[in-house]
């Protein structure tokens, strides 16, 4: 039996496997994430992201408890910075989710952030449809920090929830402009704590003044998510993004956009890769020396390295 | 503590003296290492002389025993008057078993009593319960209702011996219970003596018998201290520890700093609660761990009770003289016994034993050699008991009051951990206080650093641990007569409970949940309906059960 | 570093609250290249083998000082082998008297490690045996 046979009889190792794959051998993964995608399609993804002590592992696991007593199965990719120095990571998140662990209807995966962001990226796109492919209703993909590669793994998400909390000083100006493009809807989470009026005063007062799509305007809710206080309103208030975008068109919009993405990236990536193998390291070398002694520029270099495809020697954009 | 011509001189003398003496030798001989340092990594210089303690005010820093600041001792005589309490931690299996233990050591001469209670009871679960499978009975005792208690204390008149009960998260609960076990035995709540370490903070920081989340925690400690300063008035309500703290890795310093900065939020919870500082204040005790470095140590002791005196006079404004006083007890490292070469153990915790009577300790308790192994035998805690018996009756020790004082290495140690430990406390205040910096991560983080240089630097072997990674043996024996604790306490415990619940007054306990539900709505005082619950015979798992509904409980976060 | 990371759980059944030896231990982990799920206290049997399912690891690494091991690891390694994972290497540390050891092995415990052993012995015997896998 293949790992997607595996996966499409609700084999949970199996489901296992196929993960470690993308994230260790993506090519080998190539024929069973075929074997799913018909399968994928249905899942909505819904994307966590703010700075580190904002509570998000807690809030997603209240998330995933409160839609499994609404009948719902759930995914979770729980992403956490690798060390840059040694290659390992303490993945902790799991620690906020361990009453959902022996439920059935729920996987939880730990994600490294392993160097490359763009290959990161690309692995959690594939998990999601792996987990789409094995049934889950819901899947939450949790990253920290607000910088760009997080910005990159949200976006392959439907709805995208930022969460802050009290007490991170100066730094909400200073995420301000990221956080306003990509979130869909905020929570201020730890709202026992003092200064959390402040926040969801000064988030209003930001999307007072943005210009952003007047048809959604991202919500603000206030959470306790220790002891699960505002969480129903939460998962009501990701329900209604997926209701608006689904009522505009916008959610077919999004992910043919992602489709497009994707497809795109492959595209890049193989053909990259095919003529990299037809120039040997020599060649290319000599390339280089040329351009270094001035005898060609490197757009002309860029041509003839594009030449197996273009087939004559003005190929490729200037 | 010296005329400026002195140090002058003395400063000129050793100038010399490193120029010739020192050089000549140290020129042809060079030192084992290029710097020394403390077990925590205080910087040991080669030799120590009045300038290093030129600027210490006799009687600012250090003064008479049983005053202010308390760095000699907080009592006139010391142990001139009465040795040290010796406390030997015990506790396994049924109630029956330690009732049979704690009766042989108050026959060998031990003078008070320290219970050891099982995880499920410290963390509010009944043996029945299935978490608790395979745990009922094994670090102590279990304790699921007032039954058990009756049986733990029967035949000790709980009005001659002063207990001390390592009990955290759900104290309140066992105190309560002790408290009904007293009035049986015809014993008044103010006779009674002992300690409930109800010290939920270190809980969250190192040793994780945590239950409900701090706020309420701190309700229930806060409602402790006002219960008992009118009922209780000999009863310790809280032993505020440093010692787990230490075992999760910490130094010396940090010792000091995060068991002060805990105290420091469990006092400022009770004046907010609006209790009189000097009310509750004198019934504050500390827990201290006694580790290795043995002058290091000593030099620990004093300077938290200097600390302690300095905080408690200039930032709480206490004046009673008992609020000042930095009493302790103390427990020798468990986490520097090793596995290897057990007997070995002996000689450590004698040495830890020796720095926690010089530090002026008020009561002890040596761990048995074959702790890094299991619980310890019968033959083994007798040893550990001896030790101490040893160092008071025939080291000499006990014969002079804060016998190391005055040694430049140690003044200037006692400084140096003070001031350190200080902007510890300054950066914690910062943070908002102890409870803040808890939920932040800030002292886990702190430890776990430490804890971690430790063992590389043993890995490293910069640090020597002997049997360990020197001094090794080729085929280590290992000792035979370990304790076992009969695996059928749970199933024993398990019967008890069933009975238990078919023969009580149903309706009566009932009632009682009931009541401490509501209380537990408000802000009145947790302890009556607590008390009347324990009499009921409900459960310690029934009674937590009630209160984390209301309270919810506590989620840890994990910090690296 | 390998090609692809080696994947550890390192779990702490039972109810005691000492992790040092589990906190200093999973840091040495990640300092030597590997991705270390930490779970926290207090984990059931049968939460630690479904972790170690969807995580997928490579070694479960049982962490206890509680006296519980002797309930607490077989029911793990019987857990595992319902699932059909038994293949996860699966190791215990703590305070483990010496005569508890070949049940436990017997039981499906690869290894013991007791008071003492280095993290590098640890790291070592984790590459060794993760790679003949």
């Amino acid at each position: 039996m293949t790992l997607a046979e595996g996966i499409l009889a609700g084999d949970q190792r199996a489901l296992a496997r196929l993960i470690t794959m993308v994230e260790n051998r993506p090519q080998e993964a190539i024929s069973d994430l075929q074997a799913l995608y018909p399968h994928t399609g249905k899942a909505l993804v819904v994307g966590i992201t703010g700075p580190p002590g904002a509570g998000k592992s807690t809030l997603v696991g209240r998330l995933a408890k409160k839609l499994r007593q609404l009948g719902k199965t759930v995914g979770i990719i729980a992403v956490d910075p690798t060390s840059p120095f040694t290659g390992g990571a303490i993945l902790g998140d799991r620690i906020r989710m361990q009453e959902l662990a022996t439920d059935p209807g729920v996987f939880i995966r730990s994600m490294g952030t392993r160097g490359s962001l763009g290959g990161l990226a690309k692995a959690t796109h594939n998990v999601i449809r792996i987990l789409d492919a094995a049934g889950k209703d819901y899947i939450f993909v949790e990253t920290v920090g607000v910088g760009q590669s997080e910005v990159d793994i949200v976006k392959t998400a439907d709805t995208t929830l930022v969460v802050l909390v009290p007490g991170l000083g100066d730094d909400i100006q200073t995420i301000k402009a990221g956080i306003l493009e990509i979130a869909d809807i905020f929570v201020v989470n730890k709202a026992d704590r003092q200064g959390a009026d402040r926040v969801v005063a000064e988030l209003e007062m930001m999307l007072d003044l943005s210009n952003r799509e007047a048809a959604w305007r991202p919500p603000v809710y206030s959470t306790i998510a220790t002891t699960n206080k505002g969480i129903d309103a939460v998962v009501e208030g990701i329900e209604g993004h997926i209701q608006h975008l689904r009522q505009n068109g916008q959610l077919e919009v999004r992910r043919r956009e992602r489709y497009r993405t994707e497809i795109m990236a492959i595209v890049e990536e193989e053909i990259k890769a095919r003529l990299l193998d037809l120039w040997s390291a020599g060649g290319l070398e000599q390339l280089l020396e040329k351009v270094a002694a001035r005898e060609k520029d490197p757009f002309a270099a860029a041509r003839e390295i594009l030449q197996p495809i273009t087939g004559n020697g003005k190929g490729g954009t200037p | 503590m010296f005329v400026k011509e002195q140090v002058d001189s003395i400063r000129e003398k050793k100038r010399k003296w490193e120029e010739t003496t020192l050089k000549k030798v140290i020129d042809r001989f060079p030192e084992r290492k290029e710097e020394f340092r403390t077990l925590s990594g205080l910087p040991v210089q080669r030799v120590y002389t009045p300038l290093d303690v030129a600027d210490q005010d006799y009687e600012r820093d250090q003064g008479m025993p049983g005053e202010y600041p308390y760095t000699r001792g907080i009592q006139p005589t010391m142990y001139r008057g009465r040795l040290w309490t010796m406390r030997q931690y015990a506790g396994f299996g049924t109630a029956e078993e330690s009732n049979e233990r704690y009766k042989y050591l108050l026959e060998q001469g031990q003078t008070g009593l320290s219970v050891a209670f099982d995880l499920p009871t410290q963390i509010g679960l009944d043996s029945d319960h299935p978490l608790a499978e395979g745990e009922v009975g094994k670090v102590g005792v279990a304790i699921d209702s007032l039954q058990d208690m009756e049986t733990l204390f029967a035949g000790i008149p709980l009005d001659k011996v002063s207990t001390s009960m390592t009990i955290n998260a759900p104290a309140a609960i066992l105190l309560a219970m002790y408290i009904a076990v007293a009035e049986k035995q015809g014993v008044a709540p103010e006779k009674l003596s002992g300690t409930i370490q109800n010290d939920i903070l270190k809980e969250y920081v190192a040793r994780g018998t945590y239950i409900f989340p701090p706020q309420p925690s701190m309700r229930l400690i806060t409602d402790t201290f006002a219960y008992c300063s009118a009922n209780l008035p000999n009863w310790n309500t809280i032993s505020i520890s440093g010692y787990h703290i230490r075992e999760a890795g910490c130094t010396a310093v940090q010792e000091v700093a995060f068991t002060l900065a805990n105290g420091i939020a469990y006092v400022d919870a009770a004046v907010k609660a609006g209790l009189d500082v000097d009310k509750f204040a004198p019934r504050l005790s500390f827990f201290f761990n006694a580790h290795m470095d043995l002058l290091e140590e000593v030099a620990k002791f004093r300077a938290a009770r200097r600390l302690w005196a300095r905080i408690m006079k200039e930032r709480f404004g206490a004046k009673h003289p008992k609020s000042l006083m930095l009493r302790f007890h103390t427990q020798t490292a468990g986490c520097a016994l090793t596995a290897q070469q057990p007997d070995n153990n002996v000689v450590r915790v004698t040495l830890q034993a020796l720095a926690a009577v010089l530090g002026g300790t008020q009561s002890l308790h040596t761990n048995s050699r074959d702790e890094a192994l299991a619980l310890p035998s019968e033959d083994s805690v007798r040893i550990a008991l001896r030790t101490q018996q040893i160092i008071a009756h025939e080291s000499g020790v006990a014969n002079t009051i804060d016998p190391l004082a005055g040694s430049y290495y140690v003044e200037s140690l006692t400084n140096q951990i003070e001031e350190r430990a200080m902007e510890y406390i300054e950066k914690i205040d910062a943070l908002g206080g102890a409870v803040k910096a808890i939920e932040q991560g800030f002292m886990q983080r702190e430890i776990q650093e430490s804890a971690y240089e430790y063992q590389k630097a043993v890995e490293a072997e910069e640090r020597i641990v002997v049997g360990v990674n020197k001094f090794q043996l080729e085929e280590e024996e290992t000792p035979k007569d370990l304790l076992k604790v009969d695996p059928a306490v749970g199933r024993y415990q398990k019967e008890k409970l069933s009975q238990l619940r078919a023969t009580r007054d149903q309706g009566a306990v009932e009632g009682a949940l009931q009541r401490l539900k509501e209380t537990a709505q408000s802000d009145a005082n947790l302890l009556p309906p607590i008390i009347e619950a324990v009499k009921a015979y409900a459960t310690l798992g029934e009674i937590c059960d009630v209160l984390r509904e209301v309270f919810g409980e506590y989620e840890a976060s994990v910090i690296f | 570093m390998t090609d692809r990371p080696i994947r550890v759980l390192i779990a702490k059944p039972g109810l005691d609250g000492h992790d040092r030896g589990a906190k200093v231990l999973a840091r040495a982990l990640r300092d030597a290249g590997m991705e270390v799920i930490y779970t926290g206290l207090r984990q059931t049997p049968e939460q630690i083998v479904e972790t170690g399912i969807q995580e997928d690891v490579d070694v479960i690494g049982l962490s206890i000082l509680s006296g519980a091991h002797n309930h607490l690891f077989p029911r793990v390694m019987e857990l595992l082998r319902e699932k059909g994972a038994e293949d996860i290497l699966v190791i215990g540390g703590g305070i483990i008297p010496e005569d508890d050891i070949p049940a436990l092995k017997e039981a499906g415990i690869a290894e013991i490690f007791t008071p003492g052993t280095t993290t590098q012995a640890v790291i070592e015997y984790i590459k060794e045996r993760a790679q003949q896998s």
